[in-house]
């Protein structure tokens, strides 16, 4: 459960990346699961320079995302700049086929620059346990995951702020509202534009450097699952709407964290065989294996998805999307 | 273009340069086998790379839907062979049995994906295929056990080959004093696949169903309005596309011998989608051009900028196959940005890429 709520809480900035930029331009950024692995990866080499020097932990990690927003922000930028905005007025299959091309270079820069192996971060954060209850049995939740969880809701509250609050934020949502409006009333609207780009990327460089973090790991492919299902978040919350992305990032993460656990005790072999028969035999033989475990984690997201697209295509708290092709 | 018209125009020259590229097509693997045998395995999965191009450009090129999630298709062909003609449930069916199985267990895939997505938006069809691509190979890795249909990340091996009228076709025969390797037999075989989906693709286009997508790429209310059942005729497309990427699934698993879910990760869709943008949405010519173009250069790549790195710096900096994928990447960007309608642009495709409208299209 609190496993589900960090990871929950990590799609749900990612997420908030997808909707932002959805939002404003209508288009799905492909790359942004690659933006995510960038800023996950730049974090990665921050702080195994410093690890070394002896720094308090919070101040290595704290350098290791101040590196990664700009990091992360630059190739947010130069992405729109260079593979979007020209294509801004083109058919909508042109923008989705260079949001592929750019994830896919994304993907091999980054293979090129920190290799092909999974990375693995240094432990420097000692990890302590807080107990819910008194016994040593009760649920936990761990320094590392308060703090994930403390800095996702700060940086939704920052959004928030940002977007109703500021000039920027009217801006912001004018443009969504009505981009050549917008531009009469004064608004330059490349500049929101890339001002959404950048708020979204500066967003997922912080959650690569919390994922990076929470697991340990880092991979050049990582992005591509994560910004999956970040994506499936965001439509499961209703796309383009803010509160729908945190909401459906949240719920993803506890369905995923849940859904492993209990739907492999709920297929169990021996279980099955009460209801189907034929099962008593591999019951028998392995009586721990069930039809979907933990293996099947990756799939549920899909399975959220297609379902929230086919029963209710605007999300959860979602406006109605025109349904035209 | 002008000598290109002039042979058009006259139907003798015409058939002389068909019999020309057909003389050069059948002799292409002698030629090929003494630069090496390498080059002609290579043509063969060219060739099974442009039958997969054709299927997927059926779908997106004809019908302007984005799949990203094709391979999946190419998966289910594969393993369907591979499940009905191998030691691993003792079933050696014949290939002519089990092409078209594999053709409609791949079709009916692509129904089951297509029927609740394909009311939806054309963005939100993208990340759904991607996600079932996914979900297809994340199935094959794992279903070995409780029963073990697939063999899980071990994949299956010693695959029957094809055998046409007690040939077989995975070794060598001798013809007078000449040997035909199994790679060439396969080449033929292929080649002939290869016309039959051509011929099939051409006149399909032509056809009331091509004619059909094409106005639902174009702008799908008005063929809406005009009377046409759009998502059944969309989810045709998916289905035509899913059957032929199943029949070259099947191909594979023959000509391999030995299929497990590596070969079918997200990478290779975007390679067949690649392929197909390169050449030109649409346009089946420039599709087989963009396929031919992204099997042989990488592999022309690795033979040439492996030994250059060796020469230039003393050891291997970067690897080719981060170099391909870095082309296929940039290749997919630059071709959006400065020619989107392809090398070979089909005609109105080009008309509908170039005119810049924001609305009404079919992606």
């Amino acid at each position: 459960m609190v496993n589900g709520l960090t990871l929950g809480c990590v799609y749900a900035v990612v997420a908030l990346g997808y909707t932002m930029v959805y939002g404003i331009v209508q288009l799905i950024n492909f790359a942004h699961g690659e933006v995510v692995m960038i800023g996950c990866m730049v974090a990665f080499s921050v702080i195994v320079a410093l690890a070394p020097t002896g720094l308090p932990p919070a101040v290595i990690v704290g350098a290791g995302i101040a590196a990664a927003v700009p990091a992360c922000m630059a190739v947010g930028y130069v992405i729109e700049r260079v593979a979007y905005r020209p294509l801004r007025a083109a058919p909508r299959l042109a923008p989705l086929i260079t949001a592929i091309g750019v994830s896919i270079v994304l993907q091999h820069l980054a293979l090129l620059v920190w290799s092909r192996n999974i990375i693995a971060f240094p432990q420097i954060i000692e990890l302590r346990l807080f107990h819910f209850g008194t016994s040593e049995t009760s649920a936990a939740i761990s320094n590392v995951q308060l703090a994930i969880i403390g800095t996702s809701i700060a940086m939704m509250a920052g959004l928030v702020t940002l977007v109703y609050r500021t000039k920027l934020g009217i801006a912001m949502r004018a443009t969504s509202q009505n981009p050549q409006v917008a531009g009469l009333m004064g608004i330059d609207v490349n500049r929101v534009i890339s001002a959404t780009f950048l708020i979204g990327a500066g967003l997922g460089a912080v959650a690569g450097a919390m994922v990076g973090t929470y697991y340990g790991v880092a991979h050049y492919q990582m992005g591509f699952l994560l910004g999956l299902k970040a994506f499936s978040a965001a439509v499961l919350g209703g796309i383009g709407n803010l509160a729908g992305a945190v909401l459906g990032g949240i719920l993803m993460g506890l369905i995923e964290a849940l859904g492993a656990g209990y739907v492999g005790d709920f297929t169990n072999v021996c279980l099955m065989d009460r209801f189907l028969p034929g099962f008593a035999e591999v019951c028998a033989a392995s009586p721990e294996s069930s039809l979907f475990g933990s293996n099947y984690k990756d799939v549920y997201a899909f399975i959220v998805l297609i379902l929230v697209l086919v029963f209710r295509p605007s999300g959860l708290l979602g406006e109605r999307v025109g349904d035209r092709a | 273009m002008g000598t290109l018209d002039r042979v058009r125009a006259d139907p003798r020259l015409k058939w002389a340069g068909v019999a020309l590229i057909a003389v050069a097509l059948l002799a292409l693997p002698f030629v090929l086998a003494m630069a090496g045998t390498a080059w002609v395995r290579i043509t063969n999965l060219a060739i099974l790379f442009v039958l997969l191009s054709l299927g997927l450009n059926i779908v997106v090129g004809f019908a302007g839907l984005l799949d990203l999630g094709y391979i999946a298709f190419y998966a289910v062909g594969a393993y369907v062979y591979a499940l009905l003609a191998s030691p691993h449930f003792g079933l050696h069916l014949p290939w002519w049995a089990i092409l078209p199985i594999g053709a409609a267990v791949a079709c009916t895939f692509g129904v089951i994906l297509g029927a609740p997505t394909l009311r939806l938006r054309g963005d939100y069809l993208a990340i759904v295929t991607l996600g079932f691509g996914e979900i297809i190979r994340i199935f094959l890795n794992n279903l070995s056990e409780p029963f073990n249909l697939t063999n899980g990340p071990k994949g299956i091996a010693t695959i029957d080959p094809i055998h046409v009228l007690g040939v077989d076709f995975s070794s060598a025969t001798r013809i007078g004093d000449y040997a035909l390797t199994g790679t060439m037999k396969y080449y033929y075989f292929l080649l002939a696949v290869l016309l039959v989906v051509i011929v099939v693709n051409l006149r399909l286009q032509d056809s009331r169903i091509g004619r059909a997508w094409e106005a639902i790429r174009e702008d799908e209310m008005a063929a809406r309005s005009m009377g046409i059942d759009t998502v059944r005729m969309k989810l045709l497309a998916f289905a035509m596309g899913a059957s032929f990427g199943g029949v070259a699934g099947g191909m594979f698993s023959a000509i391999q011998g030995f299929i497990s879910p590596e070969s079918f990760i997200l990478t290779e869709s975007v390679m067949v989608l690649s392929m197909v943008v390169l050449g030109g949405m649409g346009n089946i010519w420039g599709v087989v051009l963009g396929a031919v173009l992204l099997s042989f250069v990488p592999e022309i790549l690795r033979y040439t900028v492996e030994p250059a790195q060796r020469m230039l710096f003393g050891r291997s900096l970067i690897d080719p196959e981060v170099i391909r994928m870095l082309l296929f990447g940039l290749a997919m960007v630059v071709m959006m940005l400065f020619r989107p309608a392809g090398l070979l642009p089909s005609a109105v495709r080009k008309r509908e890429l170039s005119t810049g409208r924001d609305d009404g299209d079919g992606a």
